[in-house]
């Protein structure tokens, strides 16, 4: 056979589709379980990433300058240029009092404070929080930069956070993933054993591998692809009451939910081409012990 | 392709042992002329069913050569392996029709898996189901059919792909004695039209009516190859 008989294929997976209906529908529920644990999963991690990454960019440093150096703040581009230094604001003397005071509007023996018994400082904000310490060293090498004080200990604590949500988010994924594949197989298996007779005589008269398995991959498809569309227009529901939920909350006010339209076009392709790629790994791998002789 | 232009079918030393030690076929030769109608028969056991097997291409021979229609079944190709199936017709005793499917459709299906367009499957399928004297049943589903009407099915459906050579395993083993005569005095009819005809029965009686080449086989070796009728015991089956 030399050309591929789409017509052909697309009917009967269709027809399969049809003839067994409560598999077909067993198969599909489990596509959109599946897909809908694992996309919950993830977009709880991406919310969670994007609010660690606002309290990552919360988290500043500050550098002192020595207190007899002059014109302070034509350090400001040094300090710039070195790498992983996001931002950097001066805050001279006199801001750093004001500051000061208004964290203790109530404390008399502060208000006549000489500016002078403070330093100027610069706030720098770092792009990558991983490597903290080492522009903090950067920074102190600085001629005229008496000292920087960083949350070291609190920066790691959010790396290991992240790190592990997303060990663990990858790992959920990946067993949820085949899963998926394992149930989504076994569910074509079944019905590829209620068709054993009719592959067996298309094995007898000389049907080639290709042409009994295609019929088994369309249908693979379209059940991977129509599980998908499900999976994703309850994704989407789900998501949106979550997020109204979560923003009506007074508890729960500051966590800031990414709007789900920002959200949409990539869950839709990653619900997509998982769904067909459980679809068809699961036809692939329940065919496949049909078609050894 | 075909070493021995005399041989459609050739077995030559042929040896056959399952994984589990059993020893189905011990050194067997066999040459089957193209156009030849040859009974195969012997008892229970005896490695018929071993010899369609190795026919079809369903196992390999554990030694000697096995060649099927210019096809050397031993150490083929599993992309060869469709290809020498599409020279066979094969032939069940228990029918093997898709019972979903109209005879038209079980017949369509089986010319589609060879790559037959809908439009060759129209001009073929009217002339087979003729020749099996079944053209009124077209649109009928095999379970509203006879055990001998299917048969015929199953016998149309052997054909339609046009197969230099027909292996019947027990073809009338399902049915009565009219009715297994009626659909023996089909495949000689097919026989005579050109088709090489393999054919696996137990049933003395249907054997020494056609005066046919019989070959008997025991204990996995050939025991008589004559014409005219069994030679030899009983045939248990």
């Amino acid at each position: 056979m030399g050309r591929h008989n789409f017509g052909y294929f697309f009917h009967e997976g269709l027809s399969n589709m049809f003839s067994h209906g409560f598999m077909t529908f067993a198969a599909i529920g489990i596509t959109v379980a599946c897909l809908l644990i694992m996309g919950t999963f993830t977009l709880v991690a991406v919310n969670a990433n994007s609010l660690l990454q606002e309290l990552e960019n919360e988290n500043e440093m500050l550098a002192f300058v020595e207190e007899d150096f002059e014109n302070a703040k034509s350090l400001q581009k040094e300090l710039e240029a070195i790498s992983n230094v996001e931002s950097v604001v001066f805050i001279s003397r006199q801001e750093a009092m004001e500051r000061f005071l208004e964290q203790y509007p109530d404390e008399e023996m502060f208000q006549d404070l000489d500016p002078n018994i403070l330093r100027d400082r610069f706030s720098i904000r770092v792009t990558d929080l991983e490597y903290l310490s080492q522009t903090k060293a950067a920074v102190e090498d600085v001629d005229g930069i008496a000292y920087a004080n960083a949350a070291e200990e609190v920066a790691g604590g959010f790396i290991t956070i992240r790190n592990v949500a997303s060990v663990v988010c990858i790992a959920l994924i990946a067993i949820l993933f085949v899963v998926s594949v394992f149930i989504i197989s076994n569910t074509i298996r079944l019905t590829t054993f209620d068709r054993r007779e009719e592959i067996a005589i298309m094995r007898m008269v000389g049907a080639t591998n290709g042409f009994i398995r295609w019929p088994f991959v369309y249908e693979g498809f379209m059940l991977g692809l129509l599980g998908a569309a499900i999976a994703f227009l309850f994704q989407w529901g789900l998501y949106e009451a979550v997020a109204k939920g979560v923003s009506s909350n007074d508890a729960l006010q500051l966590i800031e939910v990414i709007p789900f339209q920002e959200l949409r076009t990539p869950v839709a392709a990653v619900f997509g081409s998982a769904g067909v790629l459980i679809g068809v790994g699961g036809s692939l791998s329940a065919i496949r012990k049909y078609l050894l002789v | 392709m075909v070493e021995s232009e005399s041989a459609i079918i050739e077995l030559r030393d042929v040896e056959m042992e399952y994984d589990n030690g059993t020893k189905a076929v011990r050194g067997i030769t066999l040459r089957i002329k193209p156009g030849e109608f040859v009974f195969l028969v012997g008892p229970s056991g005896s490695g018929k069913s071993t010899i369609i097997k190795l026919l079809t291409g369903e196992v390999e021979p554990s030694a000697g050569r096995v060649r099927v229609n210019g096809f050397s079944t031993r150490n083929i190709s599993e992309r060869q392996i469709p290809l020498m199936r599409r020279t066979l017709g094969v032939i069940f005793q228990d029918f093997r029709l898709i019972e979903k499917k109209t005879v038209y459709d079980n017949l369509a299906f089986v010319m589609r898996a060879v790559g037959a367009s809908a439009r060759e499957s129209r001009q073929r399928i009217p002339y087979v189901l003729e020749l099996v004297g079944l053209e009124e049943k077209a649109s009928h589903y095999p379970t509203e059919l006879s055990g001998g009407e299917q048969q015929r099915v199953a016998i149309a459906r052997a054909l339609v792909n046009n197969p230099d050579t027909i292996i019947a395993d027990e073809p009338t083993g399902n049915l009565d004695p009219e009715r297994s005569m009626e659909l023996m005095e089909l495949l000689v009819k097919i026989n005579e039209l050109g088709t090489t005809m393999v054919v696996v029965t137990h049933e003395k009686d249907l054997v020494d009516h056609f005066g046919k080449r019989v070959v008997t086989i025991d204990s996995g070796r050939i025991i008589n190859d004559s014409i005219g009728g069994y030679v030899g015991g009983h045939i248990h089956g």
